[in-house]
């Protein structure tokens, strides 16, 4: 990394400075404000004070700290964290498009309108489902609006026990979190040994108060879920649907669909499965599928064909949709660019994300285990990312699944996602996608080998790590504690 | 095949290293009635060439007009630098920063941006941003529920004068966990608050009320009042903001006695493209005491081994990913990249940038109202403060005078028809320091010869 400490933007302030080529010119004409003193701001806020060139320079050096898939191998588990092609983001940035106000009528937003349109229409297709609506703003988002309009179904039909979310202890916390906004229960069930769902279990925590199951797969274990027909089976059975949690779709892109496994209702996470940007966090796009039962209950906008053109379709097309989600259309921008990412991949390309992501996590995983690595679920395949237990290491050498990612980091490699799943103790989930070569793939297999050796010979390597980045290991403790949110000005600190 | 860069010796030797003789052996574990042969329904690729030239067909076909349209989503103009750099590589294709240490940029990142908008705010802890500025309402109702040690009512007042989409919003979203909210009506003279409508509210266990400053219609309310008539009542007060408008208008921090409890609102207006409404981003803020209670990621500075100073997210025992079905919400990814960008946009214009684009727009929504003020059959629908959003009132049905209006070029607001019914024929307007004197001139034109062509009809 070039850049190794940058000050606060608020320490590079000086009182008169600014960017001025962005101020709006003085307007001697304006009328007077109608704004009274009473309710008028009395003191500017603690926004910075800096020439233009100050501000670039610290938000250039502010990104040269962080790690990401442009500068570094990212095989964050569960994430998918692959090459986001820079044509989505130069076409989706046209200034038409961005210029666009959400609320200017459909007729002036045809082209916008036809990209929404054909993405519903393939996403339709690459998952098996009836109707799509691209609404929710992250895969969370869709997940709420999943539960919701399975709550909203099973009303309609005057079946108002069922209240129960029936999730298998693997699941992303996101899963339980969203099952609790729903105002549902949540009832956790086991996996068995090779992680598959316990079908005894489930049977037992089926009835009827079960309004559904919340299930990823190839699950979060990364393999593949083999019982999906016979847990179909069962909760539909028991008058419950199935809920697809798609942040592992990248798995089986071209190979299976969620719609062909019996399940009703699912999200796609756009920012994993169809490259749109993570963002340090951000903006996502978790767009919902469902099938034929669930579509009056799609959340509101949902793009239609209107004769010749399209329009977006709102509560009066829709009277028993579960509502509005986002104060627009959602996440518009990223959707233009799944979109053309989506057309650029085409059937054939498309079909070979799953097959491609897939060997490279089984070739990962078959080199590290032949390295001594132990694996999670030893006798499955890989899906697109598989599990690495250090167990054994934390036991005989003292060193956790912590101190082996901090030391990856200064190999110059991402960490793979630590201690998630929680039921597999000093995990690593390792999920390469498959826009990574083979030399990158053997450089972080060579790492991690190197790093093995270093356990066993000096773990001191291992447990001070990172010992390359521009901080060592930070205090968490002390940051929960002494909380510091906010910066605030020197002399306030002193007087208070 | 596209993104991908595997050679035919590449695949050949990693399946060997695996001990599988095709890719296609590494699915055997799928059943095989499940199993699909190819997406025939998704075209042909198309080259990036290809894709470019469809994609600029696209746009061309949506063209650039002339657009008065606010209602929640801001045209302003948007420093070159804030997206040059959002959209480095660095910012664009990293995660959520679970890894502190390969993170900091991003870290730091947000601590500066909790910090300007605590400040802008006048409040002491921000998150790192919620989704948009109608679920950023929804989420600091629930957060309120938590927040609020005595009332169990779970009843929230939620004024007519807030956003219509962020009202529904937060039906859709904290509706299932029994939140009520209840309707507040405006006083049809000043479009404000009903003042003498909340007495009907005394003596009542409510949770929180919702109060937007400038409201919907662009009209100010009179916050200090309305602050303190809840607070008296032991209900917490929600501030919905425009974050534009806080450079000038007095911070919700500062209203009444003791300063609204938490503070909500759209992010847009920093710097964020209107894109057809999204990617946007929601903030909250609130004061110390709650910050337990607040949904979203929060990032805190730190000292490292050696004693350096660092950032790392925090409290994070919140959150879903610890707390699964306790967690505060299940936000967990949200506007990463969108908060990046509002960061950079407060500090290219500062303080005194921020005011200039507040005062200009303001000045130039009254310009705006004084031209159309000039058209015949067109009033202003309420008098008194306002931001930069008016209401106006037209002697013809709204709808057929915006289709004569879009076809000289120009969207001439937002037909209240829908949400306000009760007003008649009346349109939503805004300008902003993005709007000329010659562009007022082409809508107050425009909207004249419209309404001459329907009255002709």
């Amino acid at each position: 990394m070039s850049a190794r400490r940058e000050k606060l933007i608020f320490e590079h302030s000086r009182p008169g400075r600014g960017a001025t080529a962005q101020w709006p010119g003085p307007n001697p004409d304006a009328a007077p404000s109608t704004v009274p003193a009473a309710l008028r701001r009395r003191s500017a806020p603690l926004l910075p004070e800096v020439s233009e060139l100050e501000a670039v320079r610290h938000f250039t050096r502010l990104s040269q700290l962080n790690f990401s898939i442009d500068t570094h191998f990212y095989p964050l588990g569960s994430c998918t964290m692959k090459y986001n092609p820079k044509a989505c983001n130069q076409y989706a940035m046209l200034p038409e498009f961005l210029g666009r106000h959400p609320l200017a009528p459909d007729s002036q937003g045809q082209g916008f309108l036809t990209c929404m349109f054909e993405l519903q229409e393939m996403l339709k297709e690459v998952t098996g489902m009836r109707a799509v609506s691209l609404n929710p703003m992250a895969g969370a988002h869709g997940e709420f609006a999943g539960v919701a309009m399975i709550r909203a179904y099973h009303r309609a039909r005057g079946d108002l026990a069922r209240n129960e979310i029936i999730v298998p202890e693997a699941a992303h916390g996101t899963n339980p979190a969203t099952a609790t906004m729903c105002g549902c229960v949540v009832r956790e069930i086991p996996v068995d040994a090779e992680g598959d769902v316990d079908l005894v279990a489930l049977a037992a925590a089926v009835g009827p108060n079960t309004a559904g199951i919340m299930l990823t797969n190839p699950s979060t274990l990364g393999v593949f879920e083999r019982k999906i027909p016979e847990v179909a089976r069962i909760v539909h059975e028991a008058g419950g649907l199935l809920y697809y949690d798609g942040a592992n779709l990248n798995a089986i892109l071209g190979k299976v669909r969620p719609g062909d496994m019996g399940f009703d209702v699912i999200h796609m996470n756009l920012h994993k499965t169809f490259s749109t940007p993570h963002g340090g966090g951000g903006p996502g796009a978790g767009a919902v599928g469902v099938s034929q039962r669930l579509q009056p209950f799609l959340p509101i906008p949902v793009v239609g064909r209107d004769g010749d053109g399209y329009r977006w379709l709102s509560e009066a097309d829709m009277p028993q949709s579960i509502g509005r989600l986002s104060a627009f259309m959602g996440n518009a921008g990223v959707l233009l660019r799944a979109y053309i990412y989506m057309r650029m991949l085409g059937h054939e390309g498309m079909s070979r994300v799953g097959e491609f992501a897939t060997l490279n996590a089984n070739y990962v995983m078959a080199r590290l285990r032949a390295a001594g690595f132990d694996l999670g679920y030893p006798t499955r395949r890989a899906s697109h990312e598989f599990i690495v237990t250090l167990r054994r290491q934390a036991k005989e050498l003292n060193v956790t699944a912590m101190d082996f990612a901090k030391r990856l980091l200064d190999f110059g490699f991402h960490a793979p996602t630590t201690y998630f799943p929680l039921l597999v103790p000093e995990c690593l989930l390792i999920e390469p996608t498959e826009t990574e070569s083979r030399e990158t793939l053997d450089a972080f297999i060579e790492a991690m080998i190197t790093i093995l050796a270093e356990a066993n010979e000096d773990a001191q390597k291992l447990k001070g790590a990172p010992w390359t980045m521009p901080v060592r290991r930070l205090d968490d403790v002390r940051a929960a504690k002494q909380l510091d949110l906010a910066w605030k000005p020197p002399t306030a600190t002193l007087s208070g | 095949m596209p993104f991908v860069p595997h050679t035919e010796a590449d695949v050949r030797e990693m399946l060997a290293a695996i001990g599988a003789p095709t890719i296609e052996a590494l699915f055997d574990e799928i059943p095989p009635q499940l199993r699909i042969q190819g997406l025939e329904g998704i075209p042909t690729a198309l080259s990036e060439m290809e894709i470019g030239r469809l994609m600029s067909e696209r746009a061309r076909q949506d063209g650039r007009p002339l657009c008065f349209i606010g209602a929640g989503a801001y045209e302003h103009h948007i420093p070159s630098a804030v997206w040059a750099i959002t959209t480095r590589g660095e910012f664009y294709s990293a995660y959520t920063p679970y890894q502190a240490e390969a993170s900091q940029g991003t870290l730091q990142l947000i601590y500066e941006y909790q910090s300007m908008m605590a400040s802008l705010t006048g409040m002491e802890v921000s998150n790192a941003s919620l989704y948009d500025g109608g679920s950023s309402v929804a989420e600091a109702a629930l957060m309120a529920v938590r927040a609020h040690r005595k009332s169990r009512s779970l009843r929230i007042l939620m004024p007519t004068t807030v956003h219509p989409n962020y009202r529904k919003v937060s039906i859709t979203t904290a509706g299932n966990q029994g939140l009520r909210f209840e309707t507040v009506p405006y006083a049809r003279d000043t479009g404000c608050i009903d003042a003498a409508a909340l007495a009907a509210f005394d003596g009542e266990d409510i949770t929180a009320m919702v109060i937007q400053q400038p409201n919907f219609f662009g009209r100010l309310e009179d916050v200090d009042a309305l602050t303190d008539w809840a607070h008296a009542r032991g209900i917490f007060v929600i501030a919905v903001v425009n974050p534009t408008s806080l450079a000038i208008l007095k911070p919700p921090g500062e209203w009444g006695t003791k300063g609204a409890d938490i503070v909500v609102g759209e992010g847009q207006p920093l710097g964020v493209p209107l894109s057809s409404g999204g990617p946007y981003f929601g903030f909250l803020t609130t004061r110390m005491e709650y910050v337990r209670s607040m949904p979203g990621r929060i990032v805190g500075r730190t000292l490292d081994l050696e004693g350096r100073e660092g950032f790392t997210l925090t409290l994070q025992a919140r959150e879903q990913h610890i707390r699964r079905g306790k967690a505060t919400s299940n936000i967990c990814t949200n506007q990463g990249l969108l908060m990046t960008a509002a960061t950079i946009y407060m500090t290219l214009v500062g303080p005194v940038g921020l005011a200039r684009v507040a005062e200009a727009s303001a000045a130039r929504t009254s310009e705006l109202l004084a031209a159309l003020g000039r058209v015949p059959g067109v009033r202003l629908a309420f008098d008194g403060p306002r931001f930069h959003e008016a209401v106006i009132c037209l002697d013809r049905p709204v709808a057929p005078v915006l289709r004569q209006m879009e076809a000289a070029g120009v969207l001439g607001g937002l037909d209240l028809a829908g949400d306000y019914p009760e007003l008649g024929p009346a349109l939503l307007v805004c300008a902003t320091e993005t709007k000329t004197s010659a562009d007022i001139e082409r809508f107050a034109t425009a909207l004249g010869s419209a309404l001459k062509a329907v009255r002709a009809a």
